[in-house]
């Protein structure tokens, strides 16, 4: 059989400082271009027009814009989508209180069309997409996608402090809040346009990081029970190396159809396909290195009844002892078996 | 064996009730007839699983009160009478069907599946509604004139139903002679074309179609020539509902007095209540000043006929005889029918005095081309991905990962037997989330697979390790599903429309994978087992 990192040991958590000021990095990055760039919100949210139109012949994108300038809309955006003959027209709606919403909106789809007619010519392409959402449709999804986050954090945490305890669901939220923020970033960085299709995606990274760190969690709660004499900091790299099989082959997977949405999917799903690809490298990296570093401090800084975080730094054996079978190990010795510490 | 047995019975019926679920069967549909332009049910044979509009193209309209002419009080009542208003044009629509249900509280949706033009659309929902009273035809000058619109229907080579095919052959072999003497056959033994399709209902000016011949009748009545010798002063309208009498369901055809005694205008409020007396359910409603002077006038000449209710043009409900003369207060009794049918009359009536303008909030406009092709698209990827994960796990775990992707299969089967039963709709985002939830289904087959290889390195047994592995994954199983379900279950409760398609197929199918990755492999495993039982090595 092939077994890919059977017998890992690698010593994940040293590498811990080096990983957070890589994210850190990252994460700056990110930051400079969200306040710089913004993120760019689709009409869902803004309100506005939305137009896909695709042209029986290539028309120059300039001559669009041209025209879309003569009939007063300066601010619609114009953008190929997928080929040469398809178009995305965008036109947000400006905060101009008076307009009713209905005859803005409705008021820009019809110069869309005059200034295609102009153009492209009339009957020489065809509207396949229109969305027309008004500003307060738009306000109000706006505040349904922060509820959902803020739920999912606050659902999140109950549950894991119901299953573990309280320390692995900080960690856990820690690492959960980490990956919002890189795929935030991640967004930015590739200005992807953040539709409702797009914070399903980052939810969905949120549930797919927490399961990667569950099966990390669950697999430390068992070894503490396992090898009563080890430290914490053994003990999550043990947990970490005994589960890398199991993370390679999922994530391995899940990369697979995640890319072949990205390639095949078409153009409409490419922005979720985006940040689930992308989601899939941060939950994987959270999992392994901010939730237990995290884990590792607040058991030093709040240590549990048994206190072993608090022996968790500077306790790994200079020199290795014999290896010995922990006292209550269960009936199976670990080939594995961390080093007991003195 | 015996426990493998019941395992396999278990899984032999989970697989029956999912490929019922997805059989094709008949559906009725509600389509254009080509020719009249009416709207028909035919029946289609498909599969039974709902298509978003992004996958099949149409309309999405979300409406609201338009509050820019002054702020409308209630505006969880106005919508409703527009959600009412918007449910009697249903037919008017171009669409098999139509989805009008009002969201929130204040906020109307109207899902038009291939409707292509939008502005026709629009025009529908938001046109006024008009509410009338009309006295029916009490005299029975229509029925008087039937003979008259058979012989012109005759005159013109219409065939009723039973006649058209003898007459179609005689044209084709008979000469003229041969026509004429079968025509004069047929009219001296058939009733007529368009009388022997109509029953007297139980009511003066009230007719009765069967309902699958109503288009037909329609199509009739409103030929030009049919429509020239109806009487003067007499209108025909059709009631809003079937209704089914005995075994077979009719519509209501109600000839009416042309000029309406009194129209919503007047009407200031009407109210569905019990009455505490009779027990009988009563819409309460009053009229206006002006409305009260002219329907006093009106009722005390009509008293003992029927008053038609009348809302854009189709009758709603049987209507009520006038027993007194009626002023500014009056009631409709409806016997001992349900008050949920008074309180929907009592909206009818509502609608038509208050007209609620509704303003449009957001609208999407998908062509049918761009479903298609979202479709080829998205089932594409999943095929791809799908054979990706098929290839990893079969090189990786050999006989075992064979095992978890038939497993898979039946993922697959009962994910979308789970959308079929439950009428969720399969959105491009569904589609995202399901193609997804092929590449986390397997998670928890790996989970297994790898304990198992564990204990098996332990020195455990074959049958041990694969017990053992089962069960001391079954934790990191769980508790990761739950967490994704709970956070795709916030999604549903928060999200709308296409948020909402994803959520559901991701519920469905973390459902259907721990049904398929935990039982159906177990079960694999065991036959396995049981098959082999001098097996040293586990293929894993």
């Amino acid at each position: 059989m092939i077994r890919l990192f059977a017998n890992a040991n690698y010593d994940f958590i040293k590498w811990r400082r080096v990983a957070f000021s890589v994210t850190g990095a990252i994460m700056l990055v990110g930051l400079v271009f969200l306040l710089t760039r913004g993120l760019n919100y689709s009409i869902e949210f803004t309100g506005g027009t939305l137009m896909q139109v695709e042209t029986h012949k290539r028309v120059a994108p300039a001559d669009i814009r041209a025209a879309l300038d003569r009939v007063g809309l300066n601010g619609a955006e114009i953008q190929t989508f997928g080929s040469d003959t398809s178009y995305v027209i965008r036109a947000r709606l400006a905060h101009s209180a008076g307009e009713t919403e209905a005859t803005s909106t409705q008021a820009v789809a019809a110069a869309v069309g005059r200034a295609l007619d102009q153009s492209v010519g009339a009957g020489q392409y065809t509207v396949v997409r229109t969305e027309a959402v008004g500003p307060k449709v738009g306000q109000e999804l706006q505040g349904k996608a922060l509820m959902a986050i803020l739920l999912s954090f606050v659902v999140t945490l109950i549950y894991l402090a119901v299953r573990f305890e309280w320390r692995f669901g900080l960690a856990a939220v820690v690492a959960t809040a980490h990956d919002i923020i890189a795929t935030i970033a991640f967004i930015s960085v590739m200005h992807l346009e953040v539709s409702l299709i797009v914070v399903g995606a980052v939810l969905t990274v949120v549930g797919y990081s927490l399961n990667d760190t569950i099966i990390i969690f669950d697999r430390v709660r068992e070894n503490l029970r396992k090898y009563r004499r080890q430290n914490l900091y053994e003990i999550l790299n043990l947990s970490i190396n005994e589960t890398l099989p199991r993370s390679v082959l999922t994530h391995g997977t899940t990369i697979a159809t995640t890319l072949s949405l990205l390639i095949l999917a078409g153009e409409v799903i490419r922005p979720f396909a985006w940040v689930m690809s992308f989601g899939i490298f941060t939950g994987t990296f959270s999992s392994i290195y901010i939730a237990a570093p995290v884990l590792l401090w607040i058991e030093k800084r709040w240590p549990g009844e048994d206190a072993r975080g608090a022996r968790a730094f500077g306790s790994r054996p200079a020199t290795p002892s014999v290896s010995s079978a922990p006292a209550t190990s269960p009936s199976s010795p670990s080939p594995r078996a961390p080093q007991p510490a003195r | 064996m015996g426990k493998i047995r019941q395992r396999l019975y278990v899984i032999g019926a989970l697989i029956v009730v999912s490929i019922i679920a997805l059989v094709p069967r008949n559906v009725k549909m509600r389509v254009r007839d080509p020719v009249t332009g009416a709207m028909k049910d035919t029946t289609v044979r498909r599969v039974p699983i709902n298509l978003g509009l992004d996958l099949q193209g149409g309309i999405h309209l979300a409406l609201e009160v338009d509050q820019t002419k002054g702020p409308v009080p209630d505006c969880a009542d106005a919508i409703q009478r527009a959600e009412r208003v918007v449910r009697t044009r249903i037919d008017e629509f171009g669409t098999s069907e139509p989805v009008v249900q009002i969201q929130g509280r204040c906020r109307l949706i109207v899902e038009l599946a291939g409707e292509k033009d939008p502005a026709r659309a629009k025009s529908i929902v938001q046109r006024t509604a008009f509410l009338e009273f009309r006295i029916t035809d009490m005299k029975g000058v229509f029925k008087d004139a039937l003979p008259q619109i058979d012989a012109v229907l005759r005159k013109a080579g219409v065939k009723s139903r039973g006649a058209a095919a003898p007459s179609a052959v005689a044209q084709l072999f008979g000469g003229d002679t041969t026509k004429a003497a079968r025509d004069s056959a047929a009219e001296a033994n058939t009733p007529g074309v368009l009388s022997a399709l109509l029953f007297q209902g139980q009511l003066a000016g009230e007719y009765l179609v069967p309902e699958e011949q109503w288009p037909l009748v329609d199509s009739l009545i409103n030929r030009p020539d049919v429509k020239a010798v109806i009487p003067r002063g007499i209108e025909l309208r059709w009631g809003a509902q079937s209704e089914s009498r005995g075994a077979r369901a009719y519509r209501a055809l109600y000839a009416v007095e042309a000029r309406p005694i009194i129209t919503g205008e007047e009407l200031v409020k009407a109210a569905a209540r019990r009455d505490p007396v009779t027990n009988q359910s009563v819409v309460t409603f009053q009229l206006s000043h002006r409305g009260a002077r002219k329907f006093a006038d009106e009722t005390a000449r009509h008293i003992g006929d029927y008053m038609a209710i009348i809302l854009d043009g189709r009758a709603q409900g049987q209507p009520p005889v006038i027993r007194s003369q009626i002023g500014a207060n009056g009631q409709i009794e409806l016997g001992n029918k349900p008050l949920q049918e008074a309180s929907d009359l009592a909206l009818v009536l509502r609608a038509g005095a208050l007209p609620a303008p509704l303003s449009i909030v957001e609208e999407r406009t998908i062509g049918p081309s761009l479903g298609a092709d979202s479709i080829k698209d998205g089932v594409r990827a999943g095929v791809v991905g799908v054979a990706l994960v098929i290839l990893i796990m079969i090189g990786y775990y050999r006989m075992a990962g064979a095992l978890a992707v038939a497993a898979l299969i039946l993922y697959c089967l009962f994910t979308l037997a789970g959308l079929a039963m439950f009428g969720f709709t399969l959105t491009l985002p569904g589609l995202a989330g399901f193609a997804l939830s092929i590449g986390i289904a397997v998670d928890a087959n790996v989970l297994i697979f790898e304990r198992i290889r564990e204990e098996l390195v332990h020195g455990k047994s074959l049958r041990l390790a694969v017990d053992d592995g089962f069960l001391h994954a079954m934790n990191a199983i769980v508790d990761s599903n739950v967490s994704t379900a709970l956070t795709a279950l916030i999604l549903y409760a928060v999200g709308t429309g296409p948020v909402q398609g994803f959520a559901i197929t991701l519920i469905i199918g973390i459902a259907a994978s721990m049904i398929s990755a935990i039982f159906v492999v177990k079960t694999l495993f065991l036959v396995w087992l049981y098959r082999r039982p001098d097996m040293v090595t586990l293929s894993i």
